[in-house]
């Protein structure tokens, strides 16, 4: 059976600085980040011949083909619900260079979502049009269930009574995100550690999750370039390898109020993406020497590990009390310092956290990583990847 | 509305008001019984009026009147329809007062009432009332709320004699909003989409029902609700009426960031129904530390403005 494993990689990464005012606009922010990327792969904007942003990105493809002179597309997509489009954008990436439909793909997240518009925010509007999405937002909305805190908290309470978690197993989570964040120069809580007490003194969002339960809002932009394997050795960095990429959606599936199915303790999308990476990959959890897991809210980072059988179901706080996800710990966990230290961007400076533990250049590296597992956002329709060395 | 809207409304309300001036007087129904004893005793009981001229025939027999009269100042009640009796021919006012109503000028005030008495009623008359329109003006904008003044006369004739008149005037105003209340009266600003799929749902929770979706065929019972059955393709969709219990199988208690329409914190709960499905809403009705898993809850409705009407749920044994 053909398989798309090992025949793409990560060629380039680029981004911009993180902030909570960028001062200028989410278009620029993405072509100053292709750029990046594009000069970090030695690659010119005139070889770029496709791209792919989530369906959220405000700036189209062709505006940003437009800005950072890319000429002739022949593929461009874009990638549905929210931030589970992260990984899912390399995977159509590599899926088009890996059939011919491109050659060199670039994918790009760039938005001011702390100075424009704040995802955290209720959005009035929500519900109030029947799409699909609208008409499932309507069962929920107006009684005020209308943040990605309150419905990541609904399935965090439920997983709290199934498996005996605690709101400091959670908390455990921000502080080692942020203790890697504090020593990485280009997160917004560089230098900024935080305490268990600390977490559990900030103040109630939606219990069960506290404020430091909840990532930062972030602008800023982050490009990934990706062509085939054979192409990228020849380039001016060593490649990650794409050893697999995986989209998942699971049965009775919701953009974040997925309530109604069987079971709220896990998160079945997930168990879909880490089926199809080992599948793709013949890889193992054991032969990943660390994860950038998807940590928008603390709690999905406890179901993650456990959907993608790095512990048993409800082992993971007990996984995280002993140290599991620290830089020196078993399993790795976003050296970088995750979105709740580095910064929000929707999971994409996640990929490029992850290409740089393959390159071995990161600011927090942890040792030599063959093969480093990288998650999209949870609670909606998500997507994965496993990057390798060549 | 704009003002345009506005300003032919007031065209619109000036013209009937002309026409009806000139239809002038138009005679009413005559007084079910004509003035007698027992009347004058109830009025003059409740009144607190002891005059003996009203009611002691020995005293007004030596009165400048020579027999019992009726006093002046009830001349309304001896025409007045009662609630239940039917109010027989239109008057003038009828058309006016309608058309202010329906223009949203629903609030009533009574600012004159002038009246004039030409001489004392004795037992026996019989009286019929005739009212004429004499004035409208307005819009004016006054402290209860822009209104206009309309302003009639009646004359009550025994026979073909005028007895009494009077003039009546009054403020048909459109209601401000009233301050102390704003929350109560502002549209809940979180509204459900409602479609073809969904809306037995609302339409039920306005009847007091709390409705899942059911196959026609295949009988099987799904919330939130869609337009195929996902086990046997039908679109033959029917309802049951739930029994209106659940369970908390879930919860949230919401404190930051506010929420339009919704006062924080406030709890939020996926409840789980003994029919077997699960459904999303507010426990209000008991103090947030008492929501829990497993809590035991009952349905009830609120109307949350005057359009939406959302379930609600209250524990079960409140
Ligand atoms: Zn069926």
């Amino acid at each position: 059976m053909y398989s798309l494993s090992g025949r793409t990689a990560v060629a380039g990464i680029g981004a911009t600085e993180f902030s909570k005012a960028s001062g200028r606009t989410e278009l620029q922010l993405a072509a100053e980040a292709v750029f990046a990327a594009l000069d970090d792969a030695g690659l010119s904007p005139s070889e770029v011949d496709g791209l792919v942003t989530y369906t959220q990105d405000s700036n189209q493809e062709i505006s940003v083909a437009r800005e950072v002179g890319i000429g002739d597309l022949s593929f461009f997509s874009r990638v549905h619900y929210g931030g589970g489009a992260a990984c899912g954008t390399v995977m159509h990436a590599a899926m088009a260079v890996a059939t011919g439909a491109a050659s060199t793909v670039v994918c790009y997240r760039a938005f001011n979502e702390r100075s424009g518009r704040r995802f955290g925010q209720p959005d009035a509007g929500l519900g109030g049009e029947p799409s699909s999405q609208g008409m499932e937002m309507s069962w929920h909305v107006p009684y005020g269930l209308m943040t990605p805190a309150a419905w990541v908290a609904m399935f965090a309470q439920r997983y709290m009574h199934t498996y005996g978690a605690s709101s400091e197993d959670f908390g455990r989570v921000a502080v080692a995100m942020r203790r890697h964040a504090a020593t990485n120069p280009a997160a917004w809580f560089h230098g900024r550690p935080i305490t268990l007490e600390q977490h559990q003194a900030s103040k109630w969002i939606v219990e069960p999750l506290h404020l430091l339960d909840c990532c930062q809002e972030s602008d800023g932009a982050v490009a990934l370039v990706v062509t085939s394997a054979e192409r990228a050795r020849d380039l001016r960095r060593s490649p990650a390898i794409v050893s697999a990429a995986a989209q998942g959606s699971g049965a009775g599936q919701m953009m974040m109020t997925s309530f109604y199915r069987d079971d709220m303790s896990g998160l079945p999308e997930m168990g879909v993406v880490g089926r199809g990476l080992w599948e793709m990959s013949g890889l193992a959890p054991k032969d990943m020497q660390a994860a950038i897991i998807y940590d928008h809210f603390t709690p999905f980072v406890l179901s993650q590990l456990e959907e993608l059988g790095f512990c048993g179901r409800g082992e993971a706080k007990d996984f995280i009390a002993n140290g599991g996800i620290e830089i020196d710990g078993h399993l790795p966990v976003n050296p970088h310092g995750g979105q709740l230290g580095e910064a929000y961007i929707h999971g994409m400076n996640g990929i490029a956290e992850a290409v740089r533990q393959i390159r071995g250049t990161s600011v927090n590296q942890v040792g030599t990583v063959h093969n480093v597992l990288v998650t999209a956002g949870t609670g909606v329709p998500t997507s994965g990847l496993i990057l390798s060395q060549d | 509305m704009t003002t345009t809207a506005e300003s032919s409304l007031h065209e619109l309300l000036t013209a009937l008001g002309e026409r009806q001036i000139a239809v002038g007087e138009v005679r009413g129904v005559a007084a079910t019984d004509p003035v007698n004893l027992p009347m004058i005793h109830h009025w003059t009981d409740a009144m607190g009026d002891a005059n003996p001229v009203y009611t002691d025939e020995d005293f007004a027999r030596g009165s400048v009147h020579g027999e019992i009269v009726a006093p002046p100042a009830m001349i309304q009640v001896w025409t007045m329809p009662g609630l239940a009796r039917a109010k027989g021919a239109a008057s003038p006012m009828d058309d006016v007062l309608g058309a202010l109503d329906e223009n949203g000028f629903t609030g009533v005030v009574a600012t004159n009432c002038e009246q004039t008495h030409h001489r004392y009623l004795r037992l026996g008359e019989t009286l019929v009332p005739a009212t004429r329109m004499t004035g409208m003006s307005g819009p004016k904008t006054t402290a209860l709320g822009v209104g206009y003044f309309v302003t009639w006369v009646v004359t009550w004739y025994s026979g073909d004699e005028p007895v009494a008149e009077m003039m009546f005037r009054v403020l048909k105003f459109r209601p401000r909003e009233k301050k102390s209340e704003p929350e109560a009266r502002a549209p809940f600003p979180l509204r459900p989409a409602v479609n073809k799929d969904t809306a037995f749902f609302w339409d039920g929770v306005r009847e007091g029902e709390l409705r899942i979706q059911k196959c026609g065929d295949c009988g099987e019972l799904r919330h939130p609700p869609g337009p195929v059955c996902p086990s046997c393709r039908s679109v033959n969709r029917t309802h049951i009426v739930a029994a209106g219990t659940g369970e908390v199988y879930s919860f949230v208690v919401h404190h930051n960031p506010p929420v339009p329409g919704i006062e924080t914190p406030f709890a939020v709960a996926v409840i789980e129904l003994p029919e077997g499905v699960r459904i999303v809403g507010n426990v209000v009705g008991c103090p947030l530390e008492k929501v829990g898993i497993g809590m035991q809850l009952r349905v009830t409705y609120r109307e949350m403005d005057d359009e939406l009407v959302l379930p609600m749920w209250v524990p079960r044994e409140s």
